[in-house]
């Protein structure tokens, strides 16, 4: 329920409260437009998480049936062997991206080491079923990168949309109706006064005239 | 000069090992959390830090904590027993707290 707030009914104070009325609402416009264009690019950003998310975990499973394979045909610890001394080395390049502007995260992965050799072993003590589960996990890493960052960023634009959303709804919920019906009381009572002031005029002038009157008959 | 991390049990991420991630393993989650606390604190060096799920839901109150900063992202993938639907779930969550409803879904 809107409340009137504890101002002093004067001309000052309510031109200061309608310029405060008109920046609240020209702000909930505003925020309100921010909001909306967030929302579309928060969908745009679930959607495809959604479907790389889904691809991912469909191929991660498929490498750890793999890795079970490969680690069936070979001992634990000659897989672990295999693995240790990668060939390839992953680095990132970090950049940032702003989206209304909130900051998300950019990702560039790079690889040093060339493509085609990604195996950091020898062949006389693996069996090709490592290299299949090695090569797919090889092929899913673009994909994993392209999810960290839209889900980073997901993540990030839902807290400022909840934010937003929070703004605008104290907006026009509360600000605004408050200095509404501040603006109208004052201009209310600023009326009232006048017209007190106005009667208090005529009660005067009636006195004035009725003394006059009497003073001219005496 | 950044890396990606990769925290799990051994049987999980090991084959991230192969294709140069930087992989901690992690035999319980208390170890795990500690893992992902001193690589989420190293100022950048791991913008993504892949978790498996077994872990990523034992430590959620550790990963809110880094939810508002850009870096690090913290992310669920599905470990050795395949996926338990985590990821979608956060980002169900997310949906609902941003807009209210997972209006996502129907389209």
């Amino acid at each position: 329920m809107a409340t009137v707030m504890k101002v002093n009914p004067t001309r000052m104070e309510l031109s200061k409260l309608k310029k405060r009325l008109k920046t609240a609402r020209r702000g909930h416009k505003l925020l309100k437009d921010k909001r909306d264009e967030m929302v579309k690019q928060f969908l745009e950003l679930v959607r495809k998480n959604r479907e790389l998310r889904a691809s991912v975990e469909e191929k991660l499973k498929q490498v750890h049936t793999y890795f079970s394979v490969a680690s069936a045909t070979m001992s634990s610890q000659a897989v672990e062997e295999a693995l240790i001394c990668p060939k390839q080395e992953v680095t990132l390049e970090n950049d940032t991206k702003n989206i209304m502007s909130v900051i998300v995260p950019r990702f560039e992965y790079s690889m040093t080491g060339s493509d085609s050799d990604i195996y950091s072993y020898g062949f006389v003590t693996t069996t090709a079923e490592l290299d299949v589960a090695v090569g797919a996990l090889s092929n899913i890493l673009p994909q994993l990168v392209e999810l960290a960052e839209t889900e980073k960023s997901v993540q990030l634009l839902a807290s400022e949309i909840e934010k937003t959303r929070r703004r605008v709804n104290a907006l026009e919920h509360v600000m605004i109706p408050n200095l509404e019906v501040t603006v109208k009381s004052i201009v209310m009572k600023l009326d009232e006064n006048e017209r007190g002031n106005i009667t208090r005029l005529m009660k005067v002038k009636d006195m004035m005239i009725a003394e006059s009157r009497h003073e001219s008959s005496v | 000069m950044n890396r990606i991390a990769c925290v799990g049990d051994r049987d999980s991420v090991r084959g991230f090992m192969a294709i140069g991630f930087e992989v901690h393993t992690a035999d319980t989650l208390q170890e795990a959390e500690k893992t992902v606390r001193a690589l989420a604190d190293s100022e950048n060096v791991y913008p993504i830090i892949f978790v498996t799920e077994e872990y990523y839901n034992g430590m959620k109150h550790l990963i809110s904590a880094y939810a508002e900063k850009v870096v690090p992202a913290i992310i669920s993938i599905p470990g050795k027993n395949g996926s338990q639907g985590t990821g979608l779930a956060a980002v169900k969550e997310l949906t609902e707290k941003a807009i209210g409803a997972d209006i996502a879904l129907n389209s």
